[in-house]
């Protein structure tokens, strides 16, 4: 069966998804993709402006068409179709047979056909390649207007503000989002977007577009007034591409769209047409998650499974605009005869929360909310599940006050069936199953599952229903350490800060039992070290590290340790390569330039160590903690001190934050990257905190990671000065200090916080735990007290006598056995060693 | 066995190992494991990692793991039962134990 997909767009691509996993026998898949690039993530397209690239964006995993074995062909627009001899023609001319046609060429933004609406610097919101054209007209504009205020319009005025422009939204509608919300609550939402600085008219037709006075375009309005700007973007609503349907008399709905039935097939049985180019019963459907579903079904036909059928979808939407939550659920307007609503207007903090109940009060139908969206998962799954409600609603949306709890809605009451997230149409009792299946944290029930993985909105539900599971099935919920500290490690950074403890004794004295293991022992010292800084090596805290840390040295396969002299930036003067280079030789240590920027010497004894530090130590070097669970280095790439290209001088920088940081503990090591421009030879954004520096200042990223599961950091601000730079790491890297789990990097962490990056970004730019002032005197006072712990351990006589291989003899451990290759020593292996005298050991 | 019949070896003082910590020490070619917890508590086990065949045991963190008083060794974490010299993960990985044994400020110890 030769199957054609026309149009590689997200609905399109799910579709291919779910064929691939039906593996319909015979099936000859050829794709039709018309843009330049495979399908990617139209939804959080914004993020483009916010950093991702079109390869973050792109929703194909690496290798899927070679798996699937379907044939893609890029850039390749269905121009025609033949029903009678089912083939289907390229604007190139190329004609290709189908037996089973699926289209799914989603919509095209509609223009206004104003006058002038051509002109150059007019732009439209939908492509990776609009909003290239958006970024470059944005650097050289300082005004700019969007038209159309709803959803997507709102989203391209943050752009627009991002960009740095000043930026008007013109709406036709008298109010904001005339679709979704109320008037009352349009207000508010007005008065919101307003106070961030987006200036907003409404009950605004625009006319005519002519030359500017004081910017390039003038809109002109039909009541006279008028509105200059450097560039417009028209965001007024989006249309079905059905222009194939309509060359080829297949039925299109009444207000457009190629009509489908319940099995998405359109009047040519052979013909499917999905997402939102699709009407089903004369409705169009402007988001994903029904196309997703009309993906499924369409796949699910072709297999042979004809149970599956569309019935229709619900636009439910949660968002944040600008930071401003705004949800709205069902007949948010309250046309459902004898329906009734209950209203919470709050004036002050600006937040509007209306619920549409049914005639008999028992059903909620509809609801907005705007300014704060907390109940939207309680509302939304009451509404979808007909779920009786509590005998006076209003309390569902009125803010709890002492002694009357809100009624919120326990996961318990949902069926199984309830679909929890719509994007990818997960239900609770797949989740359930997840649990069952092992995964207990958000991070791992996104990856299996897919829930939350999408827009984000089901996350607060997701998460209340896998911990419900886990009480459920008797697991541990508990992120309790180990058997000696019933405490998770954020409780007992917790009670160690607050109770002022210092040793291990006290600790498990109060609040543990048992001895300890090697779980709890190095957490404690770990944040004894973030909280106190005092030396790791000080006595009873050196039984509590880590072998590594007790040792100050990375442990090799043989017993042998590791040598990582700190070159912060990776900079590092020809004396100081000399004399490294001289240590190496003198006790014939295996070198390597790591992959982190600096020099590794291999192969040191125990009772080595202390005196190659030694001499480390006098050639000015100082420890690298490449051993601890600390700032490991912070790569730089060489800047504009010589890069023709660099804006700003990242190795000075990756210096001074290196110096900064060092020797600060954390839950698992910690990286960074400095880059002098964007073309980020530092790889900055590969790491725990990455730097790039910009025209204007720096942008700072976080949450990135390389090894296991690569991971690119995040953009959480933007050309900001060195001073405010340094305070929002030094808040960035103590709010992970303070939280994380043991042995989470900070991208596992920033997965599991719920809210993900905005509830960070809410703590660490708004400050809205009021934490800021505190995280940056805690941060401060590990910088004060820093010392190159190597440089103590030398010099203090009973901790440096512990580097010795046996307590009561001086001699080497024969077992260690090198041998030379490519010039230098290795450490033997079994059979080498087996073989060797003591004499072969390089001394 | 009576004390007299085994073979005591002085290996160090009793303020050459920190409370919490191990040392090795070299007896007859033997690296042997001395553990000390709290002020007053030896084990002695073989220093060598049957799993790596390196010498390194003493260099682990020491605890307990419900009844059992284990050390972690330092290269894959395996515990091992300070009191048996049985290896927790995998038996066929379990060490021998001696004895030890503090006259005055020494520590003896007795390969067995
Ligand atoms: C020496 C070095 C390899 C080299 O020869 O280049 C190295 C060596 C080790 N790495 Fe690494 N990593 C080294 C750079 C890296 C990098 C590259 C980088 O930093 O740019 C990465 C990926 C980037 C990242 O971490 O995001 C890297 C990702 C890992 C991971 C995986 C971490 C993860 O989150 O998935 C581990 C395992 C772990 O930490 O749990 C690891 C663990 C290790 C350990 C500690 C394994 C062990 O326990 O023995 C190795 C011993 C280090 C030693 O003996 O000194 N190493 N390791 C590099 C030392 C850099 C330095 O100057 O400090
Ligand atoms: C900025 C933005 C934000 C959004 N935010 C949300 C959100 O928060 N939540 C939500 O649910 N939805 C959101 N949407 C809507 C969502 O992106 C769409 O619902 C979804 O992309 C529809 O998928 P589709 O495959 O039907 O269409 P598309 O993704 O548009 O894909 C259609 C593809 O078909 C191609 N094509 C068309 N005609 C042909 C032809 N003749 N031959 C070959 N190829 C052809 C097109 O070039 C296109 O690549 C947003 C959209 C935008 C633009
Ligand atoms: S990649 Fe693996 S083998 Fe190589 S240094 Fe890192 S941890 Fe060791
Ligand atoms: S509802 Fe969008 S990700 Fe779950």
């Amino acid at each position: 069966m030769k199957i054609i997909l026309v149009g590689h767009g997200m609905v399109g691509h799910k579709f291919l998804e779910e064929l691939q996993q039906h593996q319909i026998p015979g099936a000859e898949v050829t794709v039709l993709c018309e843009e330049a690039r495979t399908a990617y993530d139209r939804v959080h397209l914004s993020e483009f402006f916010s950093g991702k690239t079109a390869d973050d964006l792109s929703l194909v995993a690496p290798g899927f068409f070679a798996e699937s074995g379907f044939k893609l062909r890029i850039r390749s627009r269905a121009a025609a179709i033949d029903r009678r001899a089912r083939t289907v023609t390229t604007q190139d001319g190329e004609t290709l047979h189908y037996d089973k046609l699926v289209l799914a060429t989603g919509s095209y933004p509609f223009v206004p056909p104003v006058k002038g609406h051509d002109r150059d610097q007019c732009f439209v919101y939908r492509t990776i390649e609009d909003l290239e054209a958006m970024k470059a007209a944005g650097a050289i504009s300082r005004k700019g207007v969007v038209v159309g205020g709803g959803l997507l319009g709102l989203e391209c005025a943050k752009a627009l503000r991002d960009l740095g422009l000043e930026t008007h939204v013109v709406e036709f509608a008298p109010r904001l989002m005339a679709v979704q919300v109320d008037d009352d609550g349009g207000r508010i939402l007005r008065e919101k977007i307003e106070a961030l600085g987006v200036h907003v008219h409404t009950s605004r037709n625009t006319t005519e577009i002519t030359d500017g006075m004081t910017a390039r375009h003038r809109m002109v309005f039909a009541d006279g007034s008028h509105l200059e700007t450097d560039m417009i973007v028209f965001s007024a609503g989006i249309r079905p591409r059905d222009e194939l349907a309509r060359q080829n008399a297949l039925a299109v709905g009444a207000r457009g769209g190629i009509a489908i039935d319940d099995h998405c097939r359109t009047s040519d049985h052979d013909i499917y047409a999905i997402g939102e180019c699709a009407a089903w019963r004369d409705q169009t459907f402007g988001l994903v998650a029904p196309g997703y579903d009309m993906a499924r079904i369409t796949a699910r036909h072709l297999a042979g499974q004809t149970d599956a059928v569309f019935s229709g979808a619900d636009m439910s939407t949660k968002l944040k605009l600008m930071g401003v939550d705004v949800a709205s659920i069902g007949d948010a307007h309250g046309k459902t005869t004898g329906s009734r609503s209950f209203r919470y207007v709050d004036e002050c903090k600006q937040i509007y929360k209306k619920i549409v109940v049914s005639a008999d009060s028992k059903r909620l139908i509809g609801a907005v909310l705007v300014g704060n969206a907390d109940e939207y998962g309680t509302l939304l799954q009451l509404a979808l599940n007909g779920i009786a409600l509590p005998t006076e609603p209003e309390f569902l949306i009125l803010p709890a006050s002492d002694g009357k709890a809100k009624p919120g809605l326990g996961p318990d009451a949902l069926p199984d069936s309830a679909q929890i997230c719509s994007c990818n149409n997960v239900s609770k009792g797949q989740i359930c199953t997840a649990v069952g299946d092992g995964a207990t944290t958000i991070g791992e029930l996104k990856a299996c599952t897919k829930a939350g993985a999408t827009c984000g909105g089901c996350v607060p539900l997701v998460t209340q229903i896998m911990k419900a599971e886990m009480v459920k099935r008797g697991m541990a919920v508990n992120n309790h350490l180990c058997e000696h500290f019933p405490y998770s490690r954020q409780e007992l950074y917790h009670l160690i800060r607050v109770g002022g403890i210092k040793s291990f004794e006290d600790l498990l004295a109060r609040h543990g039992s048992g001895l300890g293991c090697d779980i709890c022992k190095p957490t404690a010292a770990s944040i004894f070290a973030s909280c106190w800084n005092d030396f790791v090596l000080q006595g009873e805290l050196a039984s509590l590290q880590d072998s590594n840390d007790y040792f100050l040295g990375n442990i090799q396969k043989d017993g042998t340790y590791s040598v990582v002299p700190r070159m912060p930036g990776g900079e590092v003067t020809p004396e100081g390569l000399i004399a490294v280079g001289q240590v190496a030789k003198t006790y014939g240590l295996y070198t390597k330039i790591t992959g982190g920027q600096r020099v590794d010497l291999f192969g040191a004894r125990v009772e080595q160590l202390p005196a190659i530090w030694e001499e480390l130590i006098a050639a000015g070097f100082e420890s690298g903690h490449a051993y601890g669970k600390s700032l490991r280095t912070v790569k730089s790439c060489v800047g504009s001190t010589w890069c023709r290209y660099g804006v700003d001088d990242s190795v000075g920088l990756a210096v001074e934050l290196e110096n900064r940081y060092k020797g600060l503990r954390a839950p698992h090591k910690i990286k960074f990257g400095v880059s002098g421009c964007t073309r980020e030879c530092a790889e900055a954004q590969g790491k725990d905190v990455g730097i790039i520096a910009t025209e204007r200042g720096w942008n700072l990223y976080v949450c990135g990671n390389g090894g296991m599961k690569p991971r690119h950091a995040e953009l959480i601000a933007s050309d900001l000065d060195k001073a405010a730079l340094i305070r929002l790491i030094d808040r960035f890297l103590m709010f992970y200090v303070r939280t994380a789990d043991r042995l989470q990097r900070t991208s596992t962490w920033r997965d599991n916080l719920e809210g993900g990056l905005d509830y960070l970004k809410a703590v660490l730019i708004d400050d809205s735990l009021a934490l800021g002032a505190e995280l940056e005197a805690q941060m401060q006072h590990v910088v004060d007290t820093y010392q190159c712990e190597w440089k103590t351990a030398v010099s203090t006589p009973e901790v440096r006598q512990r580097f010795r291989t046996f307590v009561n003899d001086p001699q080497p451990d024969a077992r260690i056995v090198f041998v030379k290759e490519r010039g230098q020593i290795r450490p033997a292996r079994a059979e080498e060693r087996d073989h060797a005298t003591a004499d072969s050991m390089t001394v | 066995m009576s004390n007299e019949t085994l073979n005591w070896t002085a290996v160090c003082k009793v303020g050459d190992i920190l409370p919490g910590t191990g040392v090795c020490a070299l007896i007859d070619d033997h690296h042997v494991a001395i553990f000390r917890l709290g002020t007053d508590t030896f084990y002695a086990i073989d220093n060598i990692d049957p799993r790596t065949g390196v010498s390194v045991l003493s260099r682990g963190l020491i605890g307990n793991l419900g009844e059992h008083l284990v050390v972690a060794s330092p290269i894959y974490k395996n515990h091992f039962d300070l009191r048996t010299g049985a290896c927790l993960e995998a038996p066929e990985h379990s060490v021998r134990t001696h004895r030890v044994q503090v006259e005055g400020d020494e520590v003896l110890v007795a390969l067995s």
